[in-house]
């Protein structure tokens, strides 16, 4: 290789000719690209970051600007960590992940197992059942709860039409027991098509001979299912729930508009109470050590779980 | 010569998992078909019980969102006939059009700050992608590691520092603000998406470039560039899609001027509680471009909604 010519001419060339033949060097091209890129992020993520931690141990109050700014030590995260409110918006958030998740997988696998059954036109369904996913969230989640009206919404409609109850007899965003189950559904509606779509890549992904092995073996299909199919989705099963995981533990948008956190407090999500912390009783400070713990929870929490992913990937 | 396979479904699973799935399609739809339908009722027919699946279909809910409307004198009425179809229908109830609405003027400020941001989004990372395909960067691993984890915090907790930061340097509220602050969410699922696309380009077109006299730049923007095209094209439709779609942090840092359509949508307000064809018809009107997108897009839609995780 070495004797080619232009391998020859160019080590030849002294290296300030050839910087003006090729213009910049790689490394200087390198870095003029990277760097607006990195400016950028920490402007956006990184200061806004280090200054939420800061603020987080002083007790300042972004809607009274003069005030003296007092610095207080951990007692902000000491009052978050020991306030029962705290603990009933961490279950209302459990509930709703472990709800979603569950009924999200449950569907999105076996839709997508359904889906690569191969019938005709499956690309023309899979589009259309994805389409909700793709949709602003603030805007679905207002029309939902026009759906959900006791006496003129479709949901109730529906749902008395199979049941026999009066449609105006149950409140799904009014009432305490049914509110946290109405933002599980309409989740559910939204994402499903997220956990499909996963699942169906991977289930794309198995080859086909090794089910034909299985044939030859006289695998009954059942065991085919247990034994080739599930241990060979599972990775991209679990990528999906931790997408969905880290996603619906940030869950905003959808939730505000439909329950605002109602009834109560039943449906207060831990972004809910951070935005009513924030930006309505202006307790900046707290509310900054709040958003600290629950970066600090997703974050732990993500990384324990990519661990097992990896395990889980290497088998 | 039939071909026969193990591994084929037979007709009749076939069969029941096509029923099935366009079941659930069907049902999944309905929320979506009742947006659109709502859109075309009158007030009446929208709250009428049971639902009304047939009605007349009228423009009331597209007139309403577009306008702003005033109750008038029964001597006014006649003294000033309707000049369109508009007035017409404004008129059943007695009132004029006295202007637009904001409806409008949130569109457009969504169309502004979408566009904006992803083209902002796409240039810067086209660029840095291309740098992290082909170069060795320092700390390449870590820097794409936390480019990603930028993207764990909840948008209400950035949210806190942005809003101070943007009241200090007098971007609250603007579209430049705005458009700087999707940029820099939208940045890392452009880089992480893009450096994908770019690896799947052999390195050898450039070094065949490289050789043929071209510098650096020119085979970045001669050779490489026009390689990506569906890539980058992808990527800017998934950094629109998220800048159109986003509501956190529209609702908690604009207001009168800068505000997108998202936050504005529900709070259009009728006589006696919310207009809900107005808000169907706007909700259709905001939802229809990315349905189409959508369209367009399903080839490298699993790729886009996985950071490039799963490339299918």
């Amino acid at each position: 290789m070495s004797d080619r010519t232009v391998d020859r001419v160019a080590q030849a060339t002294p290296k300030r000719v050839a910087r003006k033949i090729r213009g910049l060097s790689d490394r200087a091209i390198a870095w003029i690209f990277i760097s607006p890129t990195i400016f950028l992020l920490l402007a956006i993520n990184i200061f806004p970051l280090i200054w939420t931690i800061q603020l987080s141990f002083t007790n300042y109050k972004a809607n009274r600007i003069g005030r003296e700014v007092k610095d207080v030590g951990f007692k902000n995260y000491e009052r978050i960590l020991t306030d029962s409110d705290t603990w009933l918006n961490m279950q209302a958030t459990a509930h709703f992940l472990f709800w979603t998740i569950f009924f999200q997988v449950l569907i999105g696998f076996t839709l997508a197992w359904l889906i690569n059954k191969k019938f005709k036109g499956n690309d023309l369904w899979t589009t259309i059942i994805v389409l909700p996913m793709m949709l602003s969230p603030a805007v679905v989640g207002n029309f939902w709860k026009f759906l959900y009206q006791p006496q003129i919404g479709l949901f109730n409609y529906i749902v008395s039409w199979f049941t026999g109850k009066e449609p105006s007899s149950f409140e799904m965003l009014g009432s305490v027991t049914l509110a946290p189950w109405a933002i599980v559904i309409v989740d559910t509606w939204m994402w499903t098509p997220f956990v499909m779509l996963i699942c169906l890549a991977g289930l794309r992904s198995i080859p086909d001979y090794i089910y034909e092995a299985a044939e030859i073996d006289r695998a009954s299909k059942l065991r085919q299912f247990l034994t080739i199919t599930i241990p060979m989705v599972l990775p991209f099963l679990m990528l999906a729930v931790l997408f969905r995981g880290i996603e619906n533990f940030k869950m905003f948008d959808l939730v505000v508009q439909l329950t605002g956190g109602g009834p109560g407090s039943v449906t207060e999500l831990t972004s809910i109470n951070l935005k009513r912390e924030a930006f309505e009783k202006w307790r900046t400070g707290y509310a900054s050590a709040y958003a600290i713990i629950l970066f600090v929870t997703v974050f732990g929490l993500a990384s324990i779980y990519v661990k097992a992913l990896n395990k889980v990937k290497q088998r | 010569m039939s071909s026969f396979s193990v591994t084929e479904p037979s007709n009749r699973s076939k069969w029941i998992a096509g029923f099935l799935v366009i079941t659930y399609a069907l049902i999944t739809m309905i929320p979506l078909v009742w947006i659109l339908l709502t859109g075309f009722k009158s007030p009446a027919d929208a709250i009428s019980y049971p639902p009304k699946v047939v009605f007349d279909p009228t423009l009331e809910g597209y007139v309403n969102l577009f306008t702003t409307r005033t109750r008038q004198t029964q001597e006014f009425l006649e003294a000033n006939p309707p000049q369109n179809w508009a007035d017409e229908i404004v008129r059943q109830y007695d009132m004029v059009i006295v202007g637009p609405s904001k409806f409008g003027e949130r569109f457009m400020n969504s169309v502004i700050i979408g566009f904006g941001s992803t083209f902002l989004s796409i240039f810067l990372g086209t660029l840095a992608a291309y740098a992290f395909s082909r170069f060795k960067v320092p700390l390449k691993d870590d820097l794409l590691f936390f480019i990603l984890s930028t993207r764990m915090m909840p948008p209400v907790a950035v949210a806190i520092p942005i809003f101070l930061m943007f009241r200090n340097l007098g971007l609250s509220d603007t579209h430049l603000g705005m458009i700087l602050l999707y940029t820099g969410v939208n940045i890392s699922l452009a880089v992480w998406l893009l450096k994908g696309f770019i690896d799947e380009i052999p390195r050898e077109y450039e070094e065949a470039a490289l050789i043929d006299g071209y510098t650096r730049f020119q085979a970045f923007y001669k050779v490489v560039l026009p390689q990506a095209a569906t890539g980058i094209a992808s990527t800017a439709i998934f950094c629109l899609i998220f800048a159109w779609n986003e509501y956190a942090f529209a609702v908690l840092l604009t207001s009168a001027n800068a505000q997108t359509a998202p936050p504005f949508i529900p709070t259009i307000i009728g006589i006696g509680g919310l207009d809900w064809p107005a808000v169907a018809a706007g909700a259709t009107i905001f939802l229809i471009p990315v349905m189409i997108f959508t369209i367009l897009m399903r080839k490298h839609l699993l790729r886009g909604i996985t950071f490039g995780a799963v490339r299918k």
